[in-house]
């Protein structure tokens, strides 16, 4: 089970249950400023990690995955971008995307990437944005690649540069 | 050609053949070599492909699909190994009996519905009797590319074990063959116990080993993606019947001995398939209107629209009842 934030209370939901899944269970928690580790570790699950952040904890995801024998199921809850990143993750040590499931809970950002300089910037939550690399005004599209685990962004102003419209905060 | 999406037509594109070899293995299965007649390389296949051998058995067409089990990289001939089967509406007996070294035979291009997911980490196949064929053309194919494979190969005795001699001399450590009259079996739990995330296995043999298969790795937890079979359903000879073909105005008897397929055809219908084993989807025909009961023996269509009567796979299903129309 890989969660951040708000994915805790899916996993806790899921512990209440049935609590004898938690002696087979490998807990992965990115909290992401939330305060569910104390909860999670009290579910004892057969294993507990808690990282500073995604990139930190892709190591030990990897490292999971590599090990790890078929049966294995993948429950990935949180936020798209947890979510995304770690199926990508599961999908390339051979599980088929469709036998992955993901509860989104928590924050409706959407991690995305510049079709320009092909940078990520992660959290986005207004349309348009600036790119976090090359500081281009950039459009959210609902473009979804699974490969790269994040929406597409285009740049909003490139015909006549400065006129962007106002942000306005997505699924609002 | 284009890549508009193709009309559904009678079969594959077909190529003409000639018998080059003809190679029996045991009391029941007879390897047959086929070489373009036109001295050319074959058309390019991937393992798990199958053609479809046309036989003209004194007027009557007979047409039905083998496996491809001759290794891919090598097009200058393909190769299938037929089981005789004495009980069968009579093609592997006409196979057998009838065809010798230099006869010109029809068969068309390859079809695969049984291939390989070359993103698997690692390949287990098992295979019950003449179910090998498709396996072999696999483990050539995985040789090449250097990929992970095994094979449990179940056989009833040793002297109907095809392919087991080469099979164990070639590939000692992948290759383990159970026999069937020493109380051999595979033991497929402890088999899927352990495999690596990213295994992938895949089954031919008889229907109550595929389906054992598939229940047994669903229960321990592999995804339904990571398993593939293939199964050609025979047609069954069943009471005659009469349909009523809409699109052509004819009304044709389908006989204890053929398949409503079989009897379009014979109609000078052309109607489309691939397979001719239920598998493929190709000949789904809709009904327009029945008075009776379907027997329905396809692995294409869904409970719902087996129950519904809405359509019928005519390779492989019959028809039990006072009328039947079709859109054909």
């Amino acid at each position: 089970m890989i969660a951040d934030a708000e994915g805790a209370e899916a996993i806790l939901e899921l512990a209440a249950q049935d609590p004898d899944l938690m002696t087979k269970s490998h807990i992965i928690f990115i909290p992401k400023g939330t305060n569910y580790t104390q909860a999670l570790r009290d579910l004892k699950p057969a294993q507990f990690y808690e990282g500073p952040s995604y990139e930190a904890a892709v190591q030990r995801i990897r490292h999971v995955l590599a090990e790890a024998k078929m049966g294995l199921q993948v429950y990935l809850t949180g936020t798209e971008g947890l979510m995304g990143q770690a199926q990508n993750e599961a999908m390339q040590a051979g599980i088929p995307h469709s036998a992955i499931q993901t509860e989104h809970r928590g924050s409706v950002a959407r991690r995305m990437q510049c079709v320009h300089c092909k940078g990520i910037t992660e959290d986005v939550i207004t349309d348009p944005f600036v790119c976090s690399h090359c500081g281009l005004n950039l459009f959210v599209r609902d473009h979804y690649s699974r490969r790269l685990a994040a929406y597409q962004g285009v740049c909003i102003d490139a015909e006549d540069p400065g006129n962007v419209p106002e942000p306005q905060e997505l699924y609002t | 050609m284009s890549a508009a999406p193709q009309k559904a037509k009678a079969g594959a594109e077909k190529i003409d053949v000639t018998v080059s070899a003809v190679v029996p293995l045991n009391e029941l299965v007879t390897r047959f070599e086929f070489k373009a007649k036109d001295g050319r390389d074959l058309p390019t296949f991937s393992a798990g492909a199958h053609t479809v051998v046309q036989m003209n058995d004194q007027g009557r067409t007979r047409l039905n699909p083998y496996s491809i089990m001759s290794d891919p990289a090598d097009t200058s001939h393909y190769a299938i190994s037929v089981r005789r089967d004495d009980e069968g509406r009579g093609g592997s007996l006409f196979m057998h009996r009838n065809v010798k070294v230099g006869d010109e035979m029809t068969i068309t291009f390859p079809v695969n519905l049984f291939s390989l997911d070359l993103r698997a980490r690692k390949q287990v196949f098992i295979a019950g009797g003449i179910g090998i064929t498709p396996f072999m053309a696999m483990i050539a194919q995985m040789e090449r590319l250097g990929g992970q494979w095994e094979l449990h190969y179940s056989v009833r005795t040793e002297a109907l074990g095809t392919y087991v001699q080469e099979l164990s001399y070639k590939h000692p450590g992948k290759v383990h063959v159970y026999y069937d009259d020493q109380s051999q079996a595979i033991a497929l739990e402890d088999l899927l116990d352990g495999q690596p995330l990213g295994t992938n296995v895949y089954v031919c043999g008889p229907k109550g080993m595929i389906d054992w298969v598939h229940a047994t790795a669903s229960a321990a937890g592999w995804p339904d993606a990571n398993v593939h079979s293939e199964e050609f359903t025979k047609p069954q000879p069943g009471k005659p019947f009469q349909v009523r073909l809409c699109k052509s105005d004819k009304v044709i008897d389908v006989g204890e001995h053929e398949s409503l397929l079989e009897a379009i055809e014979r109609s000078g219908v052309e109607a489309p398939f691939l397979c001719r084993g239920g598998a493929c989807g190709q000949c789904e025909t809709d009904v327009v209107s029945f008075d009776g009961d379907f027997i329905h023996r396809d692995h294409w269509l869904d409970d719902d629209q087996h129950a519904n009567g809405s359509k019928i796979m005519p390779c492989v299903s019959r028809f039990v009842g006072k009328s039947l129309e079709l859109d054909r």
